[in-house]
């Protein structure tokens, strides 16, 4: 049985398409100006990549925060909820899941079957989601793919405006005139940024297993950060920004079952 | 080559001797030094009353730039600094201001400037800096009731308004202006935090929606923010607003009409009057006479 989970994410979009409750296919697109056309096209080509066509497919869920513009789907998950899902499901023991994307950056607590218990969401600020990163490296004339790396290197840490994005530009300008180099001002944003997170998860309550999912997930520089602030390790999956389409997937997966025994 | 980029968000710097002034047979001498994030402002007075001031952007070191400013205030009025008996730093960067006899919050002083400025009816006053924005509640003395503060977050306040002039390549002393060119006023942008608005104005501008359209959208949002923020101080007339954003007509006109009072009539700095923007230097001033006075125990 086919079932696939579509994350309609604000910058990209990412699917998941099961078969018999393992992964068979993914793919993802940007989501630009026609997100609905963006994710017809990143659906076809992980069916195809799982061997199947649109008909196989029992159920499609979306979520994301552009879940109602998913291509014809059969329902919908909040983001929290394939949070859970989706971490509980990769780590048995997993009982706080963050999820840090481009623009958004949330908390979830769940119980063992994944289902979640409470959350913390930070948005509407840019500061502590994958933008504060991308204008950081903007100001810092540095490659988003190369601020992770680049800050391993720093020896100490300057502190900066973690609050704001408009803010922490001209700290990071404030910065370079001091002639701080580019590894410790890097490092600097990540530790402001993982301030920010750890802050809201701290409001959850920090329990063990930490996992970490979204696209910033694969920012070692922000990774090592976090696992300083929270003061735990963190487990990452090998495909942490599929995270949501997963959980979206499993849930569908859940229903499907249920709705036609096997 | 290429040609310089125009930058949209420089404002005006300027410096003014008061003609009037004469401190000869005066003897007391007393500065205001308030070092914003973004400007610089410096007064001096004469027995308590506004003899020069300098306005300027504030550079990467704050100490520089209160000198910069200070020295600039004392430009052909034929002081010298030793001239003068006392000097209160205040502003976000107060506790770098060398010349300084003290450092006093910028709560205070704008209070005690804005009562200067307008008068002793002002009882709320709302201060939009580069940094924060700052709602005040103060006595017919000047002397501060009770106040908020949003800082941490750039909506609202000048530098989120630089932001914006950048982005629609406005001047930014032409802003206030332009966002009232529209022939209905549009909705608020949906979000407040300067760098998603900045998206969203960007997704407008492709829609189709005129400069002014998106500006005016934007500093709805803004006026909302403040009104709010006034709203949670309790206002209370007579209300002024201070700051740099007092000169943006579009914030202005915006905050009266949500709170549905009048701001004071502000002296038009252009043609000599007192600068809104001053308040926290005129404050810090006057405060550093009664400090000073207090000091030789009159």
């Amino acid at each position: 049985m086919f079932v696939a989970g579509i994350d309609m994410g604000i910058q990209t979009i990412k699917i998941v398409v099961l078969k018999d409750g393992a992964v068979a296919g993914r793919a993802k697109a940007h989501s630009g100006f026609e997100p609905t056309k963006a994710a017809e096209q990143a659906l076809a080509e992980a069916l195809k990549t799982a061997g199947a066509t649109r008909a196989d497919v029992a159920l499609v869920f979306a979520t994301g925060s552009g879940m109602e513009m998913a291509p014809d789907a059969n329902g919908t998950v909040s983001m929290m909820g394939a949070d859970a899902k989706a971490g509980v499901h990769l780590y048995p023991d997993a009982r706080t899941i963050i999820d840090v994307g481009a623009e958004e950056a949330r908390a979830v607590r769940c119980d063992e079957r994944g289902i979640m218990m409470d959350f913390v969401v930070n948005e509407r600020c840019a500061a502590g989601a994958g933008t504060f990163i991308e204008a950081m490296a903007r100001a810092l004339e540095v490659k988003l793919e190369d601020m992770g790396p680049l800050s391993l290197k720093a020896e100490r840490a300057s502190p900066i405006n973690a609050s704001c994005v408009i803010f922490g530009e001209s700290d990071v300008v404030t910065l370079i005139h001091r002639q701080e180099s580019k590894p410790e001002i890097a490092r600097a944003v990540f530790d402001a940024m993982a301030d920010r997170v750890s802050s809201m998860v701290h409001r959850l309550g920090v329990n063990p297993q930490v996992v970490l999912v979204g696209g910033v997930a694969k920012d070692v520089g922000f990774v090592e950060s976090l696992k300083r602030k929270l003061g735990t390790n963190v487990l990452i999956p090998e495909y942490p920004e599929y995270a949501g389409a997963l959980g979206a997937a499993l849930i569908a997966q859940g229903k499907a079952k249920g709705a036609k025994p096997q | 080559m290429t040609e310089p980029q125009k930058e949209y968000w420089r404002w005006e710097e300027y410096h003014r001797v008061l003609s009037e002034g004469n401190w000869k047979n005066k003897d007391l001498i007393t500065a205001g030094v308030d070092v914003g994030s973004v400007g610089s402002k410096a007064t001096i007075m004469i027995d308590g009353e506004v003899y020069s001031w300098a306005v300027r952007r504030t550079g990467s070191n704050s100490p520089d730039s209160a000198q910069k400013v200070f020295d600039w205030a004392l430009e052909n009025t034929g002081l010298k600094p030793g001239d003068i008996k006392y000097t209160v730093g205040t502003g976000y960067g107060r506790v770098n201001v060398p010349m300084a006899n003290k450092a006093i919050t910028e709560i205070a002083c704008h209070a005690k400037g804005a009562n200067y400025i307008w008068g002793p009816s002002v009882r709320t006053i709302l201060d939009v800096g580069g940094q924060d924005i700052k709602a005040i509640h103060c006595d017919e003395t000047g002397r501060v009731t009770s106040f908020l503060m949003n800082d941490k977050c750039a909506a609202g306040t000048g530098r989120g308004m630089e932001v914006f002039a950048d982005l629609l390549k406005i001047p930014i002393e032409d802003i206030g202006k332009a966002s009232l060119n529209v022939e209905e006023e549009p909705p608020p942008v949906s979000c407040t935090c300067v760098a998603f608005a900045k998206t969203e104005a960007i997704g407008l501008l492709r829609k189709g929606w005129t400069k002014e359209k998106v500006l005016a959208a934007y500093t709805r949002a803004m006026a909302v923010r403040m009104a709010n923020l006034v709203n949670r101080v309790g206002l209370e007339k007579e209300f002024v607003i201070t700051g740099g954003q007092s000169k943006n007509v579009g914030i202005v006109s915006r905050v009266e009409t949500i709170l549905g009072v009048k701001t004071l009539p502000s002296p038009n700095w252009r043609e000599g009057g007192l600068d809104p923007m001053l308040a926290g230097a005129i404050g810090a001033a006057s405060l550093a006479k009664s400090l000073y006075l207090k000091s030789k125990g009159t």
